[in-house]
Parts: structure tokens; sequence; C-alpha cells
């Protein structure tokens, strides 16, 4: 009787994602010789997001999984989007405040008066 | 021939919004996976949650802070061969989890072959390249601790919420990575005994699960915290 039962593949597929994740993480090393700026930062979430898909679809087989259990599994981190969103600005609004009233006392003359 | 029809329903991949619909309203099991495969997938997502909620506050901190962020970069290089290499050690670490996933990968693979002994040693490499992850985060913490002194509620390098997040966050991964290592050596060892012949061999791939899980949220740790 073959197997039925559970994730088999061929072990082919795995050594791939395992080249391909090695060839990803030096990649993502090597942006940290890059200068700070949007290029660094979007290749830094390329790469960051595609090892992260590789690894959830290959790895943990939610390639081959079935709708339902994938939509169980990946829907509800949806919403953390907007918690981060919603944190980002809170944040900038934080540093905003900060800056108007807790800033260095010791600023030129002429912008003393501003606030 | 009848059978292949119930057969195809288990870990099979028909595609759709058909199989959707009718595994959550079929008024029976929703989900075609051995229940500890299963409730596996939701802890994880539970996890999930709580990590994006570390990195979530960790974003929140740097961006409210006008004071210049410590240069990760810079903090976390080595001086070998007379050089400074940036981010050497975590580079390190990022190599040493990807290897632990492959032969974790490999170790499902073996388990649902039968072949025990092979998914057993798999599993024990795994575990003892994950250990090895743990002592290296425990010289990079020591090395920030004792030289550097980087404290949670401050550093000399910048602003002060740096330690807070960086003990945090990646405390709580490392935590998570030497779980791991006690589960898969529990589990390893079972494995070599004999005790899932009859059950069969979705444990490993639970465990498999888990372990994977640790890797991809070093993903994003590095991506955000390192790199950024």
């Amino acid at each position: 009787m073959s197997e039925a039962i559970g994730q088999q593949h061929p072990l082919k597929i795995y050594f791939w994602i395992w080249g391909l994740l090695f060839a990803l993480s030096a990649a993502s090393y090597a942006t940290d010789f890059l200068d700070h700026g949007y290029f660094r930062w979007a290749l830094i979430l390329t790469f960051m997001l595609m090892k992260a898909g590789f690894i959830v679809a290959i790895f943990m087989h939610m390639k081959w999984e079935r709708v339902a259990l994938i939509w169980a599994i990946l829907g509800p981190p949806a919403v953390l989007l907007v918690l981060i969103g919603l944190m980002a600005v809170e944040g900038d609004y934080t540093e905003s405040t900060r800056l108007d009233f807790f800033s260095d006392p010791i600023v030129p003359a002429g912008h003393a008066a501003e606030h | 021939m009848a059978e292949t029809g119930t057969v195809a329903a288990h870990g099979s991949n028909e595609p759709g919004w058909q199989t959707l619909v009718t595994d959550w309203s079929a008024d029976k099991q929703t989900f075609q996976v051995p229940w500890g495969k299963a409730m596996m997938w939701i802890f994880l997502l539970s996890d999930t949650f709580i990590f994006t909620c570390f990195l979530t506050g960790y974003m929140n901190v740097r961006v409210s802070t006008p004071v210049p962020w410590p240069n990760p970069s810079e903090v976390f290089a080595l001086d070998v061969f007379g050089g400074s290499v940036p981010l050497l050690l975590i580079g390190i670490m990022t190599f040493d989890l990807i290897t632990s996933s492959g032969t974790m990968a490999l170790a499902v693979n073996y388990g649902y072959r039968r072949d025990r002994g092979r998914a057993a040693a798999l599993m024990l490499i795994t575990a003892a390249i994950g250990a090895i992850f743990v002592g290296m985060q425990a010289f990079e913490w020591t090395k920030l601790i004792v030289e550097e002194g980087i404290r949670p509620w401050g550093n000399p390098m910048g602003a002060s919420q740096f330690g807070a997040t960086f003990f945090m966050i990646t405390g709580f991964h490392g935590l998570h990575v030497s779980a791991g290592v006690v589960y898969l050596t529990i589990v390893a060892m079972k494995v070599l005994r004999g005790d899932y012949e009859k059950r069969g061999y979705e444990i490993v791939e639970i465990v498999g699960l888990y372990w994977h899980f640790v890797d991809l949220v070093w993903v994003f740790i590095f991506a955000f915290f390192y790199l950024w």
C-alpha cells in the first residue's frame, strides 16, 4: 500500500528551496553594505518576503494544504497591518510632540519664539 | 477506485473556493489534517500575533524617539582578521537557522517514509544546530552587556529604547529556539524508540512546523532589527 497520508514530496524540491534560502540570505546580508535609503529598504523587504514565502509555502507545506486551512491561518494576520499602520502614525505623532516640548532648550535665538 | 475519492480529501490540493465552503459548512471536521497539526498551526498563529506586537512596539519606539538610533551594522560588528566585519555573527546565525530548517524538512520527509533512524538522526542534527544558535546568541548578549554596556534602560550609543526592544525581541525568540531544541530532542528519542510505528509520523511534521516558524520569525527580526 502506498502512503496516502501526510505531506510526501520529492526530496529534490527541499534541496532547491534550501539552496534558494541560502542565496536569499546572502543577498539579504549584502544589503547591509548599501547606503540607507528607499532602494535598500525595498531590497530588505523583498528578500524578507521571499524567504518567508518559501518557508511557509514549501517547508511548512502550506502550498499543498486545503484552502480552508490556508485562509484560517494566513487570513487573521492581515488585521495586524491595521495595528502596524496605527502605531506608525502614533509614533510619528509622539516624535513631533517630543520635538515640540522636550527638545534641547539651546536653540538659535530666531527660533526660540516659535513655540 | 471509489477509495481514491475519499483518500484525495486528505492532504490533497484541490484548488478553488468550493473546498473552503464545503469544509467550513459540511457539519463535520473542518480541517482535513490530524488534530495535532491543526492545533500547532493555531498556536503558531497566536505566536505570530505576539511577535508582531513586539516588532510593532519596537517600530513605535524607534519612530517616536528624537534621539538617533544606534547603528546595528556597527553595534553587531565583529573584529576578525584585524578588521571589523558588520553583522558577522548575525549573518552566521541566519545561515545556521536556515541550515537547521533544511535538515528539519528532510526529517519530516524521512518520517513519512517510515525511515525512523534517518528521521531521528536528522531531528537530532537540527536540535544540535539550534543549540549552536542559542550559544551564539549567548555570546552576542554577553558581548553587548559586558563590553558595549548596553542595558534595557540605556546604552552609550544612542536611543535608550534600543536595549529594551533588543533584549525583549531576541530574548523571546531565543526562548523559542531553546524550547524547540528540547521539543525536538524529546520527539527524536521517541521516534528512535519506535513509539510512532502504529500512530504514524505526523508528529515529525508538527515539530517541523514549530521549528520552521522559529526560523520564519528570525527572517523578520533579521530584516527589521538588524538590517533596518
